[in-house]
């Protein structure tokens, strides 16, 4: 899901609930950071050239790597928001986590919020 | 009610044999046979004609011709390791080796050709061979293995391939000549002295006007030769390549007609003396009175015969062009049409350079019509040249500006515009620019290979491939065809297109040129693609848009792929890998020992690279700092292993220490190195410097190479290893250190300013308009008027030079990215494991397998560094 963003903080949804990623301004336009949920899994936090923020499962499904969140974001013609792998080069939806390039893929899509 | 199909019985599967099983299925005429064929070798027909590839590295099953399935899609029974031995006319029968008797309606013979061995004593001695097939190459690299000295017996075509293959196998090696000069039936004394001195500069000892007597034989092992001078040579191992004579003996002994000197006799439909029996190839007399050894001739032959039988009108064979180009021991040797001015009233030109080793001479009339020539060391010209050769019509452009070599003033070469469309472009299968055109306008092929498969052309010997290219693309752009060359979906321009908008608009960031210039709707991010590659053309222009020169700050740093954005080469585990600079391979032995501290420290694996230095691999995001601080202190900087930009230029050791160089690659390879990084360009560039025609460096093979001569330096320009490799073409020669790094500032700014994205030089002098002329027309004779342009843009990009890892160091900005987690800095990435292997580290793959391996593998004992532990484990 998206928030725009006005405030300062970024926060993560997970079953411990509503937990802190980072201040707002170290999200680069265009570009994800890696987060280390508290059960041990990873999630990728993006901001988008708009001032929207996304997250997603960071392991790349197609190697099992945990680097989605090192892949360039990038949007379809017709306007879906997608990251592609920094390995193999897949893109996935960031607001569905449907892959792309391959509809039997799709990663786990998180919530995050500006606060 | 069923007929029988008549018997067409094909003796001698090899290329001749292959292709006119293939002309059978083309013309239909395999349809009205049973087609049987009798093979003597235990293999399909392969390439003799790239038989020494096989050293190479070209398997035996490489060199195949057929594509698996042929002979059983269309019937042919094949029978291998089947000669035959006896043909009865009379009966219409032949038989084989093992005894069976086989009738046929119609027999072709493409039995090819033998060896000639000169009668002299111990021919037949233990390390005596021939080279015809792929079991004399197998049995010639078995035997080199125990073997120091080998001699080839014949400076032609075959026997300078024999040589090139023994140079290969690592002996110290002879060619023995009986005529004056080597190639006699190919080039003159002039062009023979040429292509002596440069195959004598690459260690192989030539000799020639002599005779061989006998060969020596101890323990019934070859162990020397003895000449007609009376000189002697001792030699472990002796391979015949003396020329080849026909195979007729099986027309011989039944009776048909052969020719005093060998050779089946046909006539001009290639009909033997028996109306049943064909011939074709090497085995036959053709009516001019001579055997052709070559395979063009042999192609034309089986066409014809297939014509025949498949009832259409054939082309009669009345003789042939014995035009050749050939590489031979990476010397190109060209020779076509009338080259030895036989012709009444013909006039030379003539070109030699002996210290390069480049020959060149054309053949013309009074007029100025071509009538043939001769190159040697340099035979780019030949494509374009012979098919003009005896067309009649005057040369466009006078013919001393031909054989001039590249950069000199007035040297031109002729595109394809310049041939008629009689003029064969393809001499191997003999086809036309009428008919290349054909294909694109009549059949729709729109790409080289589509337009090889439909004519043929270029899938002989490959040298009119490059032509070929020009031609179709010229007739598409004629035929108006339109292909979408936008980057990606965000921009409908190219590369080179959109690094003009920038540069002259100055557009110094991607969000600006994609509002202003971009196709995609408003609000569009850009895409993985177009995003680098605007980031590097905006890296490469930094110091004119006034753009940071450090690809890490503002908006550069949200374009770049993780590589570029963490200065390091993301591995297939998430880890990365880690490559200082070592100029020109040169490293002293304290720095060395820092590298090894460092990935011991770290935990790394260490491998040497192909571009002489050392890739450190293993490094997770937040020890990338703490690594390349250490490396830094030292003296070290980026290698820019990562980046599409210069990665090395490796050199040999050169004059300084080597005794064959002639001069000090090391310095000028560090030299051009330093130059050059840092330099962001469509693709990476690699780079060599050899000190001498021996080429150690294997500078051909790189993007721009360089090779020392006694007089300065040699420049060549688009070569390639991996997938597609290439050998780079010579831009200018003998240059000073000075017009050296000149040319090289322009022609990588050239390249930079017109290439396509993610296109290599190599691709790209054979992609862009005019090719390696029209290059060497801007980079050195400055054509277009933008040279000073190139150089003052390189001059700003080595001004504005900084390492970018001591940058990065310096600026917490820039720091912040180097961590695992966002939320936990200094928390190692779990999922970043090591297992052991050969006493270093490799990903342990098995924990990326699901995501419950990684959760089931967290526990709170884990080490910081995990690799240390691993490697403690290992000890």
């Amino acid at each position: 899901m998206t928030i725009t963003a006005s405030a300062t903080r970024v926060e993560l949804l997970s079953p411990a609930g509503w937990s802190p990623v980072c201040d707002w301004d170290l999200l680069v336009p265009g570009r994800g950071v890696a987060v280390l949920l508290p059960d041990g899994r990873q999630a990728a936090v993006f901001r988008d050239g708009s001032d929207r923020i996304y997250a997603v499962d960071n392991r790349d499904p197609f190697t099992g790597a945990y680097v989605l969140s090192r892949g360039l974001i990038g949007s379809t013609a017709d306007g879906r928001v997608y990251v592609a792998s920094p390995l193999l080069k897949q893109r996935f939806d960031l607001l569905t986590g449907e892959c792309l390039d391959d509809e039997d893929v799709r990663i786990a899509v998180h919530t995050a919020r500006s606060a | 009610m069923t007929t029988t199909k008549p018997t067409l019985l094909l003796v001698g599967y090899g290329m001749v044999g292959h292709r006119f099983l293939e002309a059978l299925a083309d013309t239909g005429a395999a349809a009205r046979y049973r087609v049987v064929v009798l093979a003597e070798e235990p293999r399909p027909a392969y390439d003799r004609v790239g038989l020494t590839s096989y050293f190479s590295g070209r398997s035996a099953d490489d060199l195949l011709l057929a594509e698996e399935g042929f002979t059983d899609r269309h019937g042919f029974e094949v029978h291998l390791s089947s000669p035959a031995v006896s043909l009865d006319p009379a009966a219409r029968t032949v038989t084989t080796a093992a005894g069976h008797t086989l009738s046929y309606d119609t027999l072709v013979l493409a039995t090819g050709s033998y060896p000639f061995v000169p009668p002299v004593d111990g021919r037949d001695a233990e390390g005596c061979f021939v080279y015809r097939t792929i079991e004399d190459l197998q049995a010639i690299e078995a035997y080199s293995a125990g073997a120091r000295v080998g001699a080839v017996v014949g400076g032609g075509l075959l026997g300078l391939e024999a040589a090139g293959a023994l140079k290969g196998l690592g002996l110290e090696t002879h060619v023995v000549e009986f005529a004056p000069r080597l190639m006699p039936v190919q080039v003159d004394d002039a062009g023979g002295a040429a292509l002596r001195r440069t195959i004598e500069s690459m260690g192989v000892v030539v000799h020639t006007g002599i005779g061989t007597k006998a060969i020596t034989v101890a323990e019934g092992r070859a162990v020397g030769m003895s000449f007609t001078d009376d000189s002697e040579l001792a030699t472990d191992l002796v391979v015949f390549s003396a020329g080849v004579r026909p195979r007729d003996q099986l027309a011989r002994e039944a009776g048909l007609t052969v020719g005093e000197r060998g050779g089946i006799a046909i006539d001009e439909h290639c009909r033997t003396s028996d109306p049943h029996v064909f011939a074709i190839g090497e085995c036959a007399l053709a009516v001019d009175g001579r055997v052709y050894g070559l395979v063009a001739p042999g192609y034309e032959m089986a066409v014809s015969v297939a014509q025949q039988l498949a009832e259409q009108a054939a082309q009669p064979f009345t003789g042939a062009d014995l035009s050749t180009k050939l590489k031979l021991l990476g010397v190109d040797v060209a020779s076509f049409g009338d080259a030895f001015g036989s012709t009444p009233g013909s006039l030379d030109v003539v070109y030699s350079d002996s210290r390069s080793g480049v020959y060149k001479k054309l053949v013309v009339t009074g007029e100025g019509e071509l009538l043939g020539g001769i190159l040697v060391g340099d035979a780019s010209a030949y494509a374009t040249l012979r098919p003009l050769a005896g067309t009649g019509r005057p040369l466009p452009v006078p013919a001393e500006s031909l054989v001039l070599p590249a950069g000199a003033d007035t040297a031109v070469s002729l595109g394809s515009s310049a041939l008629p469309d009689e003029a064969v472009v393809c001499s191997c299968n003999n086809v036309t620019k009428g008919t290349i055109r054909a294909a694109v306008t009549d059949h729709q092929c729109t790409t080289v290979p589509e337009v090889k498969k439909c004519t043929r052309a270029g899938t002989n010997c490959g040298s009119c491939v490059k032509l070929l290219g020009t031609i179709v693309a010229d007739e598409l752009e004629a035929g108006g065809v339109e292909v979408d060359r936008g980057l990606c979906p965000c921009f409908a321009h190219t590369r080179a297109e959109l690094y003009e908008i920038v540069l002259v608009k100055r557009i110094p960031t991607h969000r600006q040129l994609l509002a202003e210039h971009g196709r995609a709707p408003e609000g569009s991010e850009g895409c993985e693609v177009c995003k680098p590659t605007v980031a590097s053309i905006i890296a490469s222009l930094a110091p004119e848009l006034e753009a940071s020169g450090h690809i890490l700050d503002g908006e550069q740093s949200g374009l770049q792929d993780t590589n570029d954005h963490f200065l390091a080469n993301l591995q297939k585990n998430g880890s990365y890998s880690v490559v200082p600079r070592i100029p020109g391979g040169e490293i002293t032995p304290d720095k060395l020992i820092v590298i090894g501290e460092v990935a011991k420290e770290f935990g790394l694996y260490t491998k040497i690279t192909g571009g002489q230095r050392i890739d450190l691999f293993g490094a997770s995001v937040d020890q990338l700092p703490m690594i390349w601080s250490r490396l830094v202190a030292a003296g070290f900087e980026s290698g820019h292993a990562y980046g599409k930009s210069l990665r090395t230029v490796k050199s040999c050791v050169g004059s300084t220490w080597c005794r064959y160089g002639v001069q000090d690659s090391v310095a000028m390879a560090i030299q051009l190195e330093l130059r050059y990084r840092g330099l962001r360009s469509p693709h990476k560039l690699k780079s060599a410097v050899s000190g001498c025609a021996r080429e150690c460096a294997e500078a051909r093979g790189k993007d721009f190479g360089v090779i020392a001569t006694t007089n300065g330096w040699n420049l060549y320009v688009g070569g390639n290893g991996g997938a597609t490799p290439r050998h780079a073409d010579l831009l200018a020669q003998d240059l000073d250190d000075e017009q050296l790094v000149r040319l090289i500032d322009r022609f990588l700014m050239f390249y930079i300013r017109t290439a396509d994205r993610l296109e290599r030089t190599s691709t790209w002098l054979e992609r862009i308009e005019g090719g390696l002329d029209h290059v060497r027309e801007v980079v050195v004779e400055d054509s277009l008027g933008i040279a000073e342009e190139l150089e003052a843009l390189m001059a700003r990009h080595i001004g504005d030079y900084q390492d970018e890892w001591a940058a990065t160091l310096a600026d917490p900005e820039r720091m912040r990215r180097f961590v695992s987690f966002v939320n936990a800095p200094g928390v190692p990435d779990p999922s970043i494991r090591f297992v052991p292997e050969r006493d270093q580290v490799k990903p342990d793959l098995v924990l990326l397998a699901t995501e419950e391996q990684l959760l089931a593998a967290l526990d709170p004992d884990n080490a910081p560094f995990p690799a240390d532990r691993i490697l403690e484990e290992a000890r």
